[in-house]
């Protein structure tokens, strides 16, 4: 190969691999939703999912929420007694929760906590052989391990979702009314009246939307530890791919955050 | 000697030829051809194989590393699809089979894997279980009835509610070969059974071998470096090297090869056994 044909064979062999990788977690995706509508139901796989993913993720979720809306009243009331409007502070701290950082935050942080995990138990299996030994056993290893894991990510993180737009939107009250001496009935009054029902359902969208594409990642990657380009093998394959899934699963709910906010708003 | 085998096309075998099947073979690779690699990085590593595993009886699948060994087991399980060429199973041709006829050809298998591929969140007893929980209609009390006397006789009672990473690798090896025999297979897989286990854990897995292929009557393919232990399980022996098939009956056609790199096997690999009959020739 000359000199100058090397860059275009890379560019080529480069969009090859995309395009083969992308064909790939389709299928995995559409094979996963399958998984939903064929029996038989997983219930105690999908439990013990539900309990990791959402129970698990409780704390964590918590403590960002009740930070996040504490920090929200600081500084909203800083900003906002600068125009004299100290009175929106409900209606910004429950409209910023809401629409943007409860399901952005949530999903981040259990892509972080729940989707490495489910990378590396997946990839794990993958390289010990033991998704193999499934499917030698004539297991559906979607149905089996797969589908529990995209049902119980897309129940629990909307609900962690509203318990965050819950908890922020208490950590906004206490620094803004109960520290800063903003009118409790002013916080209250004014978040009562801005938010609607669509801001509501365009937070739990985001929040569904976030899930799925956070738990197709996670777990995508981990089933394909061995056929991704780079990842080398062995221990150090699933620690590269684990790495890789949480920041494309980060990624996208930030690239899918803009997107559905201005489809949606 | 049967092999420096016979090369047959994949011509040979129209799609739906008339195969009965107790005259046909378990397996048959016609033509198979396997490359790994990436594009510009390929090597092959099965150039064009043919070559048959009779039914019922034993296959040894024998070579240096990185000869496509346990390649040959994950092609004919379907869990990797050659370049070109056929493997049928049963006359059943494994490359071509949608997702759901290749998952019920599955059920004919039981695989020991390398590494037993026992499942980590699960103890001994639901590994075993999984298959007759997932595949068959048997109650509870049944399950356990028919586990208890596995664990009986693979000398594992008393460890059921272990987890793997609690057992040695010779009791790993022996939960991997319950829980695949626990549906009666007609084909059994095994690759590398002995490896890293000690002499007398490799004599037992043998005994075991040999007790449960008496009582099931399945056809067997044995990937392994025990050479030449294994060999005196083998029915016929198939040598891998450098992509290329060598089909032996027995280790005596193996010493007679004229083949240069057959006879440096056999010379590194069948020892003294190898010296005394050269030097009588």
């Amino acid at each position: 190969m000359t000199f100058w044909a090397k860059p275009f064979f890379y560019l080529g062999d480069n969009c090859l691999y995309l395009l083969a990788d992308l064909g790939r977690m389709g299928m995995f995706l559409f094979a996963a939703l399958a998984g939903l509508f064929k029996r038989p139901f997983r219930g105690k796989e999908f439990l013990k999912q539900l309990h990791f993913i959402g129970a698990g993720s409780i704390v964590v979720v918590f403590f960002t929420a009740l930070s996040s809306g504490m920090v929200l009243g600081l500084q909203g009331v800083y900003t906002l007694q600068k125009f004299g409007a100290d009175g929106m502070l409900g209606s910004g701290v429950a409209l910023t929760l809401i629409m943007e950082l409860g399901p952005i935050l949530t999903a981040l942080m259990v892509a972080g906590r729940a989707g490495s995990a489910m990378c590396a138990e997946i990839g794990i299996m993958r390289i010990s052989e033991q998704i193999d030994a499934l499917e030698c056993m004539a297991i559906d290893p979607f149905r089996y391990l797969i589908t529990p894991k995209f049902l119980a990510a897309i129940i629990s993180v909307p609900l962690l979702t509203a318990m965050f737009d819950v908890v922020g939107i208490y950590g906004g009250y206490l620094t803004g009314v109960k520290l800063m001496g903003v009118s409790s009935g002013s916080f209250f009054n004014g978040m009562m009246n801005s938010v609607s029902n669509h801001d509501i359902q365009l937070g739990l969208i985001k929040s569904f939307v976030f899930a799925f594409l956070l738990v197709w990642i996670s777990t995508g990657r981990g089933y394909f530890v061995l056929q991704i380009r780079g990842a080398g093998f062995g221990a150090e394959s699933v620690s590269k791919v684990t790495t890789q899934a949480v920041v494309l699963s980060s990624i996208s709910v930030l690239i899918f955050d803009y997107l559905l906010t201005a489809v949606l708003l | 000697m049967v092999a420096e085998t016979e090369k047959k096309s994949v011509k040979d075998y129209p799609e739906g030829a008339d195969r009965g099947a107790e005259s046909t073979p378990a397996v048959e690779f016609i033509d198979v051809v396997k490359y790994f690699g990436e594009w510009g990085q390929r090597h092959r590593v099965l150039h064009g194989v043919s070559y048959s595993v009779p039914r019922g009886k034993t296959t040894v699948i024998a070579g240096g590393s990185g000869q496509g060994k346990s390649v040959t087991l994950k092609l004919v399980l379907g869990l990797l699809k050659p370049d070109s060429g056929r493997i049928l199973v049963d006359g059943q041709d494994v490359t071509r089979l949608g997702r759901k006829k290749l998952r019920n050809l599955r059920m004919k298998f039981g695989v020991l894997f390398q590494g037993a591929a026992l499942f980590d969140s699960l103890s001994v007893f639901e590994n075993i279980a999984l298959p007759l929980r997932e595949r068959t209609r048997l109650t509870e009390q049944e399950i356990e009835e028919r586990i208890a006397a596995t664990l009986e006789t693979l000398e594992l009672t008393g460890h059921e509610k272990k987890f793997p990473a609690q057992l040695s690798g010779g009791m790993q090896k022996r939960v991997g070969l319950a829980r695949a025999l626990q549906l009666d297979p007609e084909i059994v897989l095994f690759d590398e059974p002995t490896t890293g286990l000690d002499p007398v854990m490799t004599r037992e897995i043998y005994d075991l071998f040999r007790r449960t292929q008496e009582r099931l009557g399945y056809t067997a393919i044995i990937v392994s470096h025990d050479i030449p232990k294994v060999f005196d399980l083998a029915d016929q022996i198939v040598l891998l090297n450098k992509g290329e098939v060598d089909v032996f009956t027995d280790v005596a056609q193996i010493k007679d090869s004229k083949k240069p790199y057959i006879r440096e096997f056999a010379e590194m690999t069948l020892g003294d056994l190898f010296s005394a009959d050269s030097k009588k020739g």
